[in-house]
């Protein structure tokens, strides 16, 4: 079932603010949440779901869907929103985020969240769930596209790495793998704690057809994902988006000490301002 | 000549000869050095041998089953999965020595719908990949079996790190996780039959591809979960599993002769534990002993001992295994015998205990 997508460029960023929105009021709920490396995958998270993804939320089982695997579990808080505004559950439901029971972790998790394709959290393995998902496709004979975001921190992860070398190995052309390159984890930049780059040319080493793109121009994500090489292609995609982290809030913007943090009331009115003006420049 | 091949013309000294001494992973034989023999591979008889049925079991049910698909981490020909991507070949994966990758991408080809048996060393499946195992399988529930095979110490001369026995600790103490060790290739089959009906994540704990018959016919009846009892008494029980199956029977045997009768109880199902048949041996017997190969910490004494702890039961207990160390160098039998994982030394350890008991 074919449902309305969008390229516009206004559309999706009226749904990356509603992101950060959410995002925000999440974080409040729980006392404490990963806003910056979340503001920084808005953009990317407004373009898969409302652009990119061959999804149906009122079939979230749908084995032909497409797959995305957020391998960055901690941006999920600005997942689940997304999520909700599709259909796949009630938006009130969140407002129990990360409280005794919820559904809604720091996390996601697949078996308590309708939408979220595979659990995750422990960085590093998303990759190869990737690969499993795209082999299983062809082992069934669907046409389905699998999509993993990694963080760059993340491609630390030796993991990644045999991933990487599988994908090409097996020739998995459906295979989209999206960094999300906003330069920090959490105890610098990434290319003083554990250097990362050149991302683009170890992956094309790996056998990967890389495109680097800005990871905040939504006209260059959906240009990324129109210009994906075929699924049958036999070449794994990788998009590297170079991001800010904590985007959209300056006093966040590349500061590692926002990768987990909490606003307190005046500044999150402060800051729910600054999203909404930014926007509307 | 290979390392592995000059190391096995060392005399070994008390130690069990014949095809124990043969390698598990160099192919290179010269005809000298293992002269065939008619209706064997490798010098050693195909019929009862666990690890080198699992890809032609597979490769049966595969054919009526659409969900299954095999993979291996460059050990397709010591694991015969092999045996599986001749007859399936689009429905076999071999990831190199990548584990970890290995059983993560398992558990995204069973989040599509499929059924993943991934086969490695115990040791590299529980141990280096055992969060991919928790976080990855068990957690969200997938259907993915981790068929760990050559575990315990029955890797002999490898070392340590190419044994496991921490293993059914490890994996015991994962939620959703069924942990069951097979004790020969009869109840591999049945294993793997059953293992069809199971929702989640199974690790099978295997041996090293020889373990001697202990059920003549591929139990029609086995459910995981269930133990069985293959031999009656009173005087005391042995709980035991996988590889330590026969030489347990073995040693129940030799103790009749000196007129004890031991009741054997195969706990093929480590989790979830049969609690039935423990709280029977400790009413209707005169003390239990278990036997595993595997480190006394964690697995099989330590769920029987819970048990009898949880139910107020003062029930003399002997957990018999490897004793919070790691094992000698020495070729598998020789292990055994070194460590009373053979009849001879689990026979009298159960006397020990029936002497010391009462």
């Amino acid at each position: 079932m074919e449902r309305t997508t969008t390229s516009d460029p206004r559309t999706l960023a009226d749904r990356a603010l509603f992101v950060r929105l959410e995002t925000l009021r999440l974080t409040r709920i729980a006392g404490a949440g990963h806003y910056s490396g979340t503001f920084s995958a808005a953009e990317l998270f407004a373009a898969l779901y409302y652009h990119q993804l061959r999804i149906d939320p009122a079939r979230p089982g749908w084995p032909d869907r497409d797959r995305f695997v957020l391998s960055k579990g901690h941006a999920a808080i600005g997942l689940y929103p997304v999520l909700a505004d599709l259909g796949y559950f009630d938006p009130a439901l969140l407002d129990s985020y990360t409280r005794l029971g919820s559904p809604f972790g720091d996390h996601p998790d697949m078996r308590k969240v309708p939408g979220i394709d595979f659990s995750s959290g422990s960085l590093g393995h998303g990759l190869s769930i990737g690969v499993g998902m795209a082999l299983g496709g062809r082992v069934q004979g669907r046409d389905f596209r699998v999509y993993v975001m990694v963080g760059d921190g993340e491609l630390a992860e030796g993991q990644i790495w045999e991933a990487a070398m599988a994908a090409s190995h097996f020739r998995l052309g459906s295979l989209v793998c999206i960094v999300d390159r906003n330069q920090l984890c959490i105890d610098g930049r990434t290319e003083d704690v554990m250097a990362v780059e050149p991302i683009g040319d170890r992956f094309a080493a790996f056998g990967w057809q890389v495109r680097r793109i800005d990871g905040h121009d939504l006209g260059a994500i959906v240009a990324a994902f129109d210009g994906l090489a075929p699924a049958d292609s036999g070449v794994p995609q990788l998009i590297i988006a170079d991001t800010v982290k904590g985007k959209g809030v300056r006093r966040m913007e590349l500061d590692v000490n926002w990768h987990v943090g909490n606003l307190g009331p005046e500044d999150y009115e402060a800051v729910r301002a600054e999203l909404m003006a930014g926007a509307a420049r | 000549m290979t390392r592995e091949a000059a190391s096995k013309e060392l005399p070994s000294k008390g130690a069990a000869g014949g095809s124990d001494e043969q390698s598990d992973l160099f192919r290179g034989v010269s005809q000298s050095a293992a002269p065939a023999k008619a209706g064997t591979v490798k010098g050693i008889t195909t019929k009862s041998i666990p690890a080198f049925v699992a890809g032609e079991e597979l490769a049966d049910l595969a054919d009526t089953d659409a969900r299954i698909v095999a993979m291996t981490a460059d050990l397709a020909s010591a694991n015969r999965l092999a045996d599986f991507g001749t007859r399936h070949p689009a429905r076999f994966f071999d990831l190199g020595i990548a584990e970890k990758n290995m059983i993560t991408v398992a558990a995204g080809l069973a989040a599509t719908g499929l059924m993943p048996f991934a086969g490695t060393f115990a040791s590299f499946a529980a141990l280096l990949g055992f969060e991919q195992i928790r976080t990855d399988c068990a957690y969200p529930g997938m259907p993915v079996r981790i068929l760990a095979h050559h575990a315990g110490m029955s890797m002999g001369f490898y070392g340590t790190s190419h044994h496991a026995l921490e293993d059914l600790a490890a994996m015991r103490a994962v939620a959703g996780l069924t942990v069951a060790c097979a004790a020969d290739a009869n109840q591999l089959r049945a294993m793997l039959r059953a293992s069809l009906g199971v929702p989640g994540a199974i690790y099978l704990r295997l041996g090293r591809g020889r373990d001697p018959e202990v059920y003549p016919v591929v139990p029609a009846d086995l459910q995981f979960g269930q133990a069985v009892e293959l031999r009656a008494g009173t005087d005391a029980t042995i709980i035991t599993t996988g590889s330590q199956v026969h030489p347990s029977l073995a040693a129940a045997t030799a103790l009749a002769a000196d007129g004890y009768q031991v009741r054997v109880v195969d706990m093929h199902t480590i989790k979830p534990l049969d609690v039935g048949s423990i709280l029977a041996a400790a009413s209707e017997t005169g003390g239990i002993v278990t036997v595993e190969e595997h480190n006394v910490i964690g697995g099989l004494g330590s769920a029987v001992a819970e048990v009898l702890a949880d139910h107020r039961l003062a029930v003399p207990l002997r957990r018999h295994g490897v004793n919070d160390e790691y094992v000698l160098v020495g070729p598998p039998a020789a292990l055994y015998a070194h460590y009373r994982l053979d009849p001879a030394g689990i026979a009298a350890v159960v006397k020990e205990q029936l002497l010391t008991a009462s």
